[in-house]
């Protein structure tokens, strides 16, 4: 009995340390008063001024393009790459799929100075262009990493049937192999947004002239210390991502009915999203 | 056949991951006029610099294990309750993942700094106010909060796999239950703790957001060093080394991690 009551107040406690910062941030994003500590009553003018403020509604309409086109792009790239990775022999698997996991495992910071390197050396205007390169080259391994445990799950045959049943290889892709794979394209092209919507460290370094996401936005408003503004933008946010974590999570459980267990694991392994190990099972 | 369609990605990998790479590489190798040296890598062994790195890999060690301590009984917890509560407790632990990492920074600095709400508490209860913003502490206390999700999964993981019978028969042989955890259920759940000290370690690391933010510039990490490199100095070629060096020290010790992950369970080493 004791035990289970420290068990409770123990996990308690770790949600409080989890959850109260965030909690602060909304609640005095509410906040009449600018210095923060005191409660000055509620309003919803910190809101109104986040609308008119210019810098900010550019900054999400490019974060928001930004991710809406990354994620198709690399969700295209990413999807035929891992049907074209899973018929690669096994040399030539093991190079692509290790060469893969460099930008995942790689600092965020490498990663983002590497690219900016490639694009001033070869004369490219640091600006909406680059950022998007950028999002799609970050974003495509995680696709790849999504679609192609869905294609080993895959009986084999089914391909085969189809095409000794006439069909041309294309026709037997899109109508056999491209059902059975869809929902592991769909949590790819969920991934690729969350990440592109979210990033930080990469963006930074390869955006200029003026194009700036939300953090970018963000982090140069925090560098001058608190902002109220702040608290409204990332009520916003947190509500987005919360919505659209519930309907991923909504996803996989109705697809881990299908294939209990397996899943789980994978579901992880794709979340953890800052320079994560994927497990070993993923790996070829 | 079906092969061929890698290749229009396998051009994008070259262009935009391996090419970038080469020309940090290179950058890192040549001095200004483009002869080659290894003056870069020298001028990283100054003092100066290998403090810098040294406060970097002790702040991300502490991190590690703070988060380690606070993460591993959560995770046990966890694993322990029965499904349905498991689940969400479990999504309440992605939630924060998913929640901009420059936000969730953020959020301290409205509960640090010197208006903030700790202070106005201790203010309230007649105490005196306290510097928590803009020094190594809030560093940590950053680093714990955004990383301690990555502990707790992966070990949650582990331990949610567990072979039950392997405790019940090591109770039947009349361990108790500190033995038991010592000698069963930590070995056993080993390959959790090492992806998540990986997974704490290595973005601990290499980040700028956080000493930025809530070290207020005066604690400069790795992180910044190379942020500085690259955006004020304009020295590609130092900056190309320390990422190099960084680069380097992340893969080998992902690599001795997972070998070391490997041979715990017996298997042959992938790289």
């Amino acid at each position: 009995m004791v035990k289970k009551w420290i068990e409770r107040s123990y996990s308690g406690l770790i949600f409080v340390f989890l959850y109260a910062p965030i909690l602060v941030l909304i609640i005095f994003s509410f906040n009449e008063s600018r210095t923060r500590g005191n409660w000055g009553g509620f309003t919803l003018h910190w809101y109104a001024d986040l609308f008119r403020d210019r810098q900010i509604l550019s900054a999400f309409y490019y974060t928001l393009s930004i991710g809406v086109i990354s994620a198709v792009v690399s969700t295209i790239v990413g999807t035929f790459a891992a049907v074209g990775i899973y018929n690669m022999r096994y040399l030539g698997q093991k190079t692509i799929l290790n060469l893969n996991y460099l930008p995942v495992l790689n600092p965020d910071i490498v990663t983002g100075v590497a690219l900016m390197t490639l694009f001033i050396f070869f004369n490219f205007r640091l600006g909406f262009l680059t950022l998007l390169l950028a999002h799609i080259t970050f974003c495509i391994p995680y696709v790849i990493l999504a679609v192609l445990p869905k294609l080993r799950q895959l009986d084999k045959n089914l391909a085969e049937a189809a095409m000794d049943l006439g069909a041309k290889p294309f026709y037997a892709f899109r109508k056999v192999v491209l059902p059975e794979i869809t929902p592991g394209i769909i949590t790819g092209a969920l991934i690729a947004f969350t990440l592109s919507i979210d990033d930080f460290v990469i963006s930074f370094f390869t955006t200029g002239s003026g194009v700036t996401n939300i953090s970018i936005t963000v982090f140069s408003m925090a560098r001058r210390g608190v902002n109220p503004m702040i608290n409204a933008l990332s009520t916003i946010m947190f509500t987005t991502v919360l919505l659209l974590l519930l309907w991923i999570n909504y996803r996989t459980n109705k697809e881990k009915e299908e294939d209990e267990d397996e899943k789980e694991l994978q579901m992880y392994n794709v979340l953890g999203t800052a320079g994560d190990t994927l497990s070993d099972d993923d790996r070829v | 056949m079906k092969s061929r369609m890698a290749y229009p990605y396998i051009v994008w990998l070259s262009m935009f991951i391996v090419l970038p790479l080469l020309l940090i590489l290179y950058y890192g190798l040549t001095a200004v006029d483009g002869s080659f040296t290894l003056d870069n890598f020298q001028r990283f062994i100054d003092p100066i610099y290998l403090r810098v790195l040294w406060r970097s890999v002790e702040l991300a060690l502490l991190s590690t294990a703070i988060c380690l301590v606070l993460g591993y009984p959560m995770a046990m917890i966890i694993a322990k309750t029965e499904i349905k509560r498991r689940n969400l407790m479990v999504l309440l632990f992605i939630l924060p993942m998913w929640m901009n990492f420059l936000l969730r920074t953020y959020a301290w600095m409205t509960l640090l700094g010197r208006n903030g709400v700790i202070n106005n508490i201790l203010g309230w209860a007649g105490l005196p106010e306290l510097n928590l913003l803009y020094n190594a502490s809030a560093v940590v206390l950053g680093m714990v909060y955004n990383f301690l999700p990555f502990m707790v999964l992966p070990i949650y993981t582990v331990l949610s796999k567990m072979d039950q019978s392997y405790i019940e028969a090591a109770k039947d042989l009349g361990a108790n239950n500190r033995k038991v955890f010592w000698k069963v259920i930590f070995p056993l759940s080993l390959p959790g703790v090492i992806s998540g000290v990986t997974m704490v370690f290595m973005p601990a690391v290499s980040t700028f957001v956080i000493p930025r933010l809530l070290g207020g510039g005066q604690l400069m990490l790795i992180g910044n060093l190379v942020e500085q490199q690259f955006s004020y100095v304009g020295d590609w070629n130092f900056g190309s080394a320390i990422s190099i060096v960084m680069m380097l020290f992340i893969l080998i010790s992902m690599a001795l991690m997972t070998r070391f992950d490997k041979e715990q369970q017996g298997g042959v080493g992938l790289w």
